[in-house]
């Protein structure tokens, strides 16, 4: 038992240090992460301007989401949009070409865990960051947003799950390297299908209803459209438990998938260097 | 003139020689292209799903616009992108004094040596996307128009061409302008809408700060027959001012540039 106990202090102690390096090495490279930033406004931005102007063209709101709601949806988007950028798949080529993923396996934690801790604290820059480009992009757009308290902690809650989920998933989609090198189409394919599934592109109520339906068979919408919707819709407690239950159920379906699908990966690399 | 088409054609077909020997690369352009498509054709279904009209615009005319910007965003990877982007890296490591030392014109040089033949694949999908729109649209469009449309085509590339000259010209002050060509993509996205439904600040921008309305909306306005003469001549005259001040701007940059080995 104290063993075990032992164990888990020492991971917390891991993360808490991975986390920490990644503090201090993303801020020195604060005007990068802002140019990033200021390039991946432009999409939110264009999806914003396009529904406002079709919501004022029907009367002012489009299925009762009015022009403020848009402006608050895709406001709130933009953050969940840096909470959700994890170790990309197209990195894995280079892990596995240029023989980096030699020193990851020679290390005695799963190699998962430098990622999550890594990119976790990155997020802490991100958010700091953020926090300015939302309030010009609120005088800008005027979004009408008034959450409760349960709200607010719901997505305090639901960024981090978001942010676990889709870690999951692209970690699994990058393995796909070690089988084969032509994996862009693959990849291409499902940012697709996140785009049109989660909540990305639109609030999803305004898709048809069996885009809905397919959605729901999906990780993607508990990684956009949940947590933006936690803060910007009207949804009640219960609602907002059974989401983050849900984003907890496709962590750990994920973490499954992962951790079985590594343990074949694995197998197939052969170190490149030596 | 004649030395520059001359020149522009040899470095195309050593391009296209070069990347025919890489025939999967075909295969995936293809695929990439079509799903590109795909995905804006439904975005504009989607769209419509929901209303008539955009700003004045019809779900056929959206289609010509997104015609043009696919046709305009093939130019730009064909031609005008690679070569800026080598151009960036060069001055950054100093390796520009291999294009300097040749007799002919350093900016002519710089801007036509690199050609991507496959990303042509998107200039056939966006021509296909616009001829498509104007059968939907039913066309006005005489002649005339025809005519303006590919003047204007030819000017908003020219427009693109010199903006992205003058940004790759700032690594000689900078240094470092590896984000540029991300930031670009990001901002050329805007083109696949009509510059009017934008808010007026943007919609300034997005004209003369980065010429993305000239070099799509307008050609697309004279395709769909809604294109205002007075249009024309600000294309022409900014097209015009803008060329120039690209031009002038590359040479302050080459004072600058001491090269790797001072």
């Amino acid at each position: 038992m104290s063993a075990q106990a032992g164990a888990l202090r020492s991971l917390v102690d891991f993360y808490a240090t991975g986390m920490r390096t990644a503090v201090q090495s993303q801020f020195q490279y604060r005007v990068a992460n802002y140019f990033w930033m200021v390039g991946m406004l432009a999409e939110p931005v264009i999806y914003l301007v396009v529904w406002t102007t079709v919501a004022r063209a029907q009367g002012g709101e489009l299925n009762g989401i009015t022009a403020g709601q848009f402006a608050a949806y895709y406001i709130v988007w933009t953050l969940v949009r840096n909470m959700n950028i994890v170790f990309t798949p197209y990195g894995w080529e280079w892990r596995i070409r240029d023989g980096q993923l030699s020193g990851l396996l020679l290390r005695p934690l799963h190699p998962l865990h430098y990622d999550l801790a890594y990119f976790a604290g990155w997020k802490v820059v991100v958010i700091v960051l953020w926090l300015p480009v939302a309030g010009i992009l609120a005088l800008a757009f005027r979004p009408e947003l008034s959450p409760n308290v349960a709200q607010v902690a719901a997505f305090a809650l639901a960024i981090w799950g978001a942010y676990l989920i889709r870690s999951m998933f692209l970690w699994l989609l990058g393995m796909l390297s070690f089988w084969t090198t032509r994996v862009s189409a693959v990849f291409e394919v499902f940012f697709v299908g996140e785009l049109l599934l989660s909540g990305r592109l639109v609030p999803m109520q305004l898709m048809p209803e069996w885009v809905q339906g397919l959605a729901g068979f999906t990780p993607f919408y508990w990684t956009f459209g949940f947590p933006i919707e936690a803060l910007v819709a009207d949804l009640d407690g219960r609602t907002l438990v059974e989401g983050l239950l849900l984003q907890a159920l496709w962590t750990l379906i994920g973490l499954g998938l992962v951790l079985v699908a590594w343990r074949y990966a694995v197998r197939r690399y052969s170190a490149v260097g030596n | 003139m004649t030395g520059a088409l001359r020149l522009a054609w040899l470095f195309f077909r050593v391009g296209a020689l070069n990347e025919l020997q890489y025939r999967v690369n075909f295969v995936m352009q293809l695929f990439h292209s079509a799903l590109a498509l795909a995905t804006g054709l439904v975005v504009l279904a989607l769209v419509f799903s929901h209303t008539t009209e955009l700003r004045g615009w019809s779900h056929g005319e959206l289609l010509a616009v997104l015609g043009v910007h696919i046709l305009m965003g093939g130019a730009i990877r064909v031609a005008i992108q690679p070569n800026m982007n080598r151009l960036m890296e060069e001055i950054r490591d100093g390796t520009l004094d291999y294009a300097l030392t040749k007799p002919e014109d350093a900016q002519l040089l710089v801007s036509l040596r690199e050609v991507r033949t496959w990303q042509g694949v998107e200039l056939v999908t966006g021509a296909v996307v616009l001829g498509y729109a104007l059968t939907r649209v039913g066309g006005e469009a005489g002649p005339l128009d025809a005519a303006a449309f590919a003047l204007l085509l030819l000017v908003g590339a020219a427009m693109i061409y010199s903006f992205w000259l003058v940004l790759a010209t700032g690594a000689f002050w900078l240094v470092r302008m590896d984000q540029a060509a991300e930031l670009f993509e990001g901002v050329y996205q805007t083109g696949r809408w009509p510059v009017g439904v934008y808010p007026p600040l943007l919609r300034v921008w997005l004209t003369f700060l980065v010429p993305i309305a000239f070099a799509v909306t307008v050609p697309a306005e004279a395709a769909t027959g809604r294109l205002e003469w007075t249009t024309v001549v600000l294309a022409l005259a900014f097209g015009a001012a803008l060329f120039a001040f690209a031009r002038w701007f590359f040479r302050q940059g080459l004072k600058r540039y001491s090269g790797a080995s001072a």
